[in-house]
């Protein structure tokens, strides 16, 4: 089975924090970094990401699939932006320094570059943590600590059965494509698209009839044995909050102060323009 | 708060489970980027249906936040939260009309394609929009371009694979008074 969730298991500092502390650590990040335009936090953020992915022993070829995917699409939305609007920048911080034209109304100003600068520094800092929160957390400690950090522990149980079944259904649904391939029915990109989606339709009725029947039979065993009787229960994978757990999120929960602060004292942009 | 039952806590795990595989693995890209043609929504639509709204925004909460880890690209909420909004309102649309999913005759499907047109309506043309607004301020004019196309995707698929699925599951439940007496 392919690792899905790309955990990889290493000594480091990062890896014995536990899963509920990441998960505070990445909402906190990732809420810092969507409501800042401030461009030296940003900047400062993504230094320290990388930073902490140096700490957790990670190497560039564990994830370099990702970040092929990743910089391709960073890229796409760039140019998509530019194309629909080239003068958003101008509109935001309120100059308009001309660097030279492109064809018909495209102009490339300062403040659009800024401004693009801004939102790749955006996705710069949040996906490093990500990266970094999916690599170094067991996907089996993921339901313990969502409990631990507030959820009902029905709702992360549920977290848990779709973890726990995404193999089981990536294996019938490739079983099931091969005998609807082996009866004939071309899913590749030889067929057309309404072809394809046809194709798709006769691999999904089977797959989820299936899995209808599967969860009547998870639950009426969970129910068997008592699921929900009490109002908690305990995890297999949970672990206890140590020091630098605390750390970590007292520091991660101050950054998000910081961030909003700054946003809300001098307001959402950080204006070089306006000297 | 009612408390779930054990069996919409399982639809919800397997639910999101399916909505993972299908969106991470049958994606269809399409020509406008980051985009793409997701079957997902079709079975989102009719897990909705099956069993209820709670059920429907979990569901596609966790599934496109599960997608979103398993790619790395970091988790794209405004997005995640369109895809909750779209099971919740597909599952309180459902029971508004009373929408029977033991028997999908000529009737019920034209419910169904209804509530779900504009369910998607209201989610890409404005939930995540208006989301990414907020978050990203990114211009108007590409996010409703995005938007459009992956509403307008997402209602084909959904009318195509949701409708084919209530079908087929129609077909496999008993109906009421199926029986005769003779």
């Amino acid at each position: 089975m392919i690792n899905l969730f790309n955990y990889i298991d290493r000594p480091s500092p990062i890896h014995r924090l536990t899963g509920a502390c990441k998960l505070v650590c990445l909402i906190a990040w990732s809420l810092a970094a969507m409501t800042s335009f401030y461009t030296p936090l940003l900047i400062a953020m993504t230094a320290a990401s990388l930073e902490l992915f140096r700490i957790a022993r990670l190497k560039v070829k564990d994830i370099s699939f990702m970040l092929g995917i990743m910089s391709a699409y960073i890229l796409l939305n760039n140019l998509l932006i530019f194309l629909f609007s080239p003068e958003h920048g101008v509109g935001i911080y309120g100059s308009r320094t001309v660097l030279f034209s492109l064809l018909g109304p495209y102009v490339v100003t300062a403040e659009q570059l800024f401004y693009h600068l801004n939102v790749i520094l955006k996705n710069a800092c949040t996906i490093p943590i990500v990266l970094l929160f999916v690599c170094t957390t067991n996907p089996s400690e993921f339901a313990a600590s969502l409990n631990r950090i507030g959820v009902s522990y029905r709702i992360s149980y549920a977290v848990a059965l779709a973890l726990r079944y995404i193999p089981d259904i990536q294996r019938e649904y490739r079983d099931i494509s091969l005998a609807q391939q082996a009866r004939g029915v071309e899913m590749s990109k030889k067929a057309s698209l309404v072809k394809r989606l046809k194709a798709a339709s006769t691999i999904l009725i089977p797959l989820i009839l299936s899995s209808m029947e599967r969860i009547e039979t998870i639950s009426n065993a969970m129910e068997l044995r008592g699921f929900g009787k009490e109002s908690r229960r305990s995890w297999y994978s949970g672990r206890k909050f140590t020091s630098m757990d605390i750390a970590c999120m007292v520091g991660c929960l101050v950054l998000m102060a910081v961030s909003l602060l700054i946003t809300w004292r001098s307001g959402r942009y950080f204006n070089p323009f306006a000297g | 708060m009612k408390k779930f039952s054990v069996k919409t806590i399982v639809a919800i795990g397997i639910g999101a489970a399916l909505f993972f595989v299908l969106g991470r693995f049958v994606a269809i890209p399409s020509p406008v980027p980051n985009t793409s043609i997701s079957v997902q929504y079709g079975l989102l639509a009719f897990l909705s249906v099956v069993y209820g709204p709670i059920a429907g925004a979990l569901v596609g909460f966790i599934g496109h936040t599960l997608i979103d880890f398993s790619y790395g690209w970091g988790v794209w909420w405004s997005w995640v939260i369109a895809s909750a909004v779209f099971g919740l309102l597909m599952g309180l649309g459902a029971k508004l009309l009373k929408m029977n999913e033991t028997e999908m005759g000529k009737k019920g499907l034209i419910k169904f394609n209804i509530v779900q047109l504009v369910c998607h309506v209201i989610c890409w043309g404005a939930v995540a929009p208006v989301l990414d607004i907020l978050i990203y301020n990114e211009p108007l004019d590409k996010l409703f371009a995005q938007g459009l196309v992956a509403g307008v995707s997402n209602a084909v698929t959904t009318a195509i694979v949701g409708s084919l699925l209530c079908v087929a599951y129609a077909a496999t439940k008993t109906k009421a008074g199926s029986l005769t007496k003779e």
